[in-house]
């Protein structure tokens, strides 16, 4: 008997993962992606590990699949950028058990800080891309990456975006495959090891695995035609295939499930029978430019729909014909409702001294990010994880060196974890003396409350290490007086820390601690149940 | 049934307005018929707008309701009401919670909102919620409440919800949910 349930896009990806046979999973959370782990983790007899970042993640996952372990790594579309550097390389060493990479990418920045379109990465890292459509597919697709993945010596890359991250649809289960046992990790080198003589071999081995892609991807089920008639017809993928049925039950529509490589022959064949061909995708002209470049004539495509944001119902709709819907108005002006700190957060205190500092807050990925907003305002720069760090030490570089230190980092524990650490070893390497504050409420706030290295338990639960500031800031050659702990809710301590390491000529590190409220009163929930 | 049924659930992050859009969701699939259930999340947990669309019928596609085609608008706060208008039509039933919660660095709440509703949707149901504190155990069960309030309104059958709310709230809850439910259900249409 299959059982129908209602999954997310996230939790059907995990499903599919377990029943193609994985057995491990890593990532870093990251909205839209960060359910997907937290429900494979659940699974019998599966490793899950949040790693620090995605570089981590990754590098985890290609040694777990050179040891024969199906696995899947999970991330944000910004994630993929933290995890370029294994990925290309990746691409030429190949895997040995099935990896699966999903990148969720999130068109309209639902909770991003840009709406970068990740299918740029499979055609540059030449590796093969699926995008399902709803909760079935995100399951069965998984699975079919598994499969390929084996079958083609490939890294496989899942692409979802929020729409369908987010979306619960009916899923029907089927029983889990085999696990293969992990054989354990056998030795080739001229595979595995990228010195430029054997890359230049396993370069020629990446193009003919793509051909041979290329070609089975004609006759894949998941590039499929519905054809009604020959005057326009569709290519589209993913969500916007729904979008697209929803206003035209009746459109002729080539439907992708294989981004990269393309279909060519399927593709010429349906351009070739239809008047006129209209691409609908989401963000850039991926497949448009991939289809003219066939030599194709009778596409069109973002010469009718926006680049920016994403697609739906009723954006295809007006684009392709002028007929609007007329909603109900009323004339009252309704105030936004904008995300905010939460009431009792500890990261309040520690924004209300920069304010009344005056100081330029070089920001970072996080809850504190709502620390620009008002009644705070107090961030000057924000740009990807562990940046803060980086941009603090450009701005004390460029600035006059006599005028007094007016700029510090701020980024939360998670973040230091991810990508902080090395910043800070530079700061520390070329004798900096900006002020870095760690905002350690003691979890991965904004993405629902995940552990990290400095919760002292792992995604399982299970108890581990707590990072040591002042070990970790002590080997960097910081002094003991310039590394300093304050709770966070005592709001001249902070003050005058801060005052005091401002006008110290060495480099500093403030960690200001208290836990989260929201993962403060879960946890005081758990201890009455008992757990 | 050809035509979906579209429901958009609206309020402030923290409502349960997540659970409620799965309980329905489920009740649907539970009756056989297709469904999807879309709602943005993230940064919205830190107080901000939320909102859930739900649809279901014999083949749905899109997740996300179309503009003007909303059956029901339930709105768990007053001004949310407002924010979703454009996902409206004259027939669409509006319900919503006389419930006013001030965002973050705003003083003074928008006026004449249920005298403008009044006036532009003839099928309004307003839901006061201080006047169930004595009918449930806790202001978190208002979102069942809601659910029994929907029952009246939708080709579901009582089994199916119940059957739904039994899968989705913790065991120790239930009861309590299932109390909220009924008193939903006898509220005055």
């Amino acid at each position: 008997m299959t059982t129908k349930q209602l999954l997310s896009g996230n939790e059907a990806i995990a499903r599919g993962a377990y029943e193609a046979g994985a057995t491990v999973g890593t990532g870093y959370p990251g909205t839209p992606s960060t359910e997907i782990l937290e429900n494979f983790v659940r699974y019998p007899d599966v490793y899950c590990e949040w790693s620090v970042n995605e570089k981590v993640a990754l590098e985890v996952a290609i040694g777990a699949s050179l040891a024969g372990a199906r696995t899947l790594v999970t991330m944000k579309h910004v994630g993929v950028n933290v995890a370029a550097d294994p990925l290309f390389t990746l691409s030429y060493i190949g895997i040995k058990g099935g990896l699966v990479i999903v990148s969720a990418d999130d068109p309209d920045m639902h909770s991003s800080q840009n709406e970068q379109d990740n299918r740029h990465y499979a055609l540059a890292a030449k590796i093969p891309m699926l995008e399902p459509a709803d909760s079935q597919e995100a399951k069965e697709f998984t699975k079919l990456a598994f499969k390929l993945s084996e079958k083609y010596d490939t890294p496989v890359f899942i692409r979802s975006v929020t729409r369908l991250a987010h979306t619960n649809s009916i899923v029907s289960h089927s029983k889990p495959t085999n696990r293969p046992l992990p054989q354990g990790f056998e030795r080739n080198i001229k595979k595995y090891v990228m010195i430029p003589a054997f890359a230049r071999l396993r370069h020629l081995e990446v193009e003919k695995r793509l051909a041979l892609i290329a070609k089975e991807s004609n006759e894949l089920s998941i590039n499929q035609t519905e054809i009604n008639d020959k005057k326009t017809g569709f290519i589209t993928s993913g969500v916007n295939y729904h979008y697209l049925k929803e206003i035209y039950p009746e459109a002729t529509i080539l439907k992708l499930g294989m981004i990269y490589p393309l279909p060519v022959e399927k593709i010429k064949k349906f351009c070739k029978i239809m008047k006129r061909v209209i691409i609908v995708e989401d963000l850039d002209p991926f497949l448009e430019t991939l289809i003219k470049a066939m030599g194709i004539t009778n596409v069109q495509g973002k010469k009718l729909f926006p680049l920016t944001g994403e697609l739906n119902p009723d954006i295809i709709r007006g684009s392709l014909s002028t007929n609007k819907s007329s909603p109900v108005s009323i004339n009252i002006d309704i105030p936004n409702r904008p995300p905010a700190l939460c009431p009792g957060c500890p990261h309040r205190q520690v924004f209300n001294v920069l304010k009344k500092l005056k100081l330029t807050v070089s920001g970072d990925i996080g809850c504190y990010t709502l620390g620009v907003l008002p009644p705070f305002s107090a961030m000057d720069t924000c740009i990807d994880m562990g940046a803060s760090i980086g941009v603090a030490q450009g701005i004390e570089i460029a600035s006059n060196r006599k005028k007094k230190n007016t700029v510090v980092a701020v980024l939360g524990d998670s973040t230091f974890a991810h990508s902080g650490i090395t910043g800070l070893l530079n700061a520390a390497y070329n004798g900096r003396h900006s002020l870095i504050i760690v905002l350690d409420n003691g979890t991965t706030a904004m993405t629902g409350m995940q552990p990290n290295p400095s919760s002292g338990e792992t995604i399982s639960g299970n108890p581990t290490i707590q990072i040591d500031y002042h070990k970790l800031g002590e080997s960097m050659g910081l002094d003991q007086d310039n590394i300093r702990e304050v709770n966070a809710y005592k709001e001249d301590e902070i003050e005058k820390n801060i005052t005091k390491l401002l006008t110290s000529e060495k480099l500093s590190l403030l960690v200001i601690k208290g836990l989260c409220v929201i993962f403060k009163t879960r946890r005081i929930k758990q201890l009455k149940k008992g757990k | 049934m050809n035509k979906p049924v579209n429901l958009l659930m609206v309020g402030v992050g923290g409502q349960g307005i997540i659970l409620a859009s799965d309980i329905i969701a489920l009740a649907a699939i539970k009756a056989g018929y297709d469904a999807k259930k879309n709602e943005i999340h993230g940064m919205s947990q830190r107080g901000g707008s939320v909102f859930s669309h739900i649809r279901y019928g014999e083949k749905i596609y899109s997740p996300v309701i179309p503009e003007g085609q909303t059956d029901i608008l339930v709105s768990l706060e007053e001004m949310e009401t407002l924010r979703w208008l454009k996902y409206t039509n004259k027939k669409t039933k509006i319900i919503y919670f006389k419930n006013e919660i001030l965002p973050a660095n705003v003083q003074e709440y928008p006026k004449g909102i249920e005298q403008a509703i009044n006036k532009s949707f003839p099928n309004v149901y307003i839901i006061k919620p201080e006047e169930l504190k004595e009918k449930i155990s806790s202001p978190k069960y208002l979102n069942t409440v809601l659910c029994g309030f929907l029952s009246n309104f939708l080709n579901l059958s009582k089994g199916q919800w119940i059957a739904a709310i039994k899968d989705k709230v913790p065991k120790e809850t239930y009861e309590l949910n299932l109390q909220a439910f009924e008193t939903g259900t006898k509220l005055k249409t």
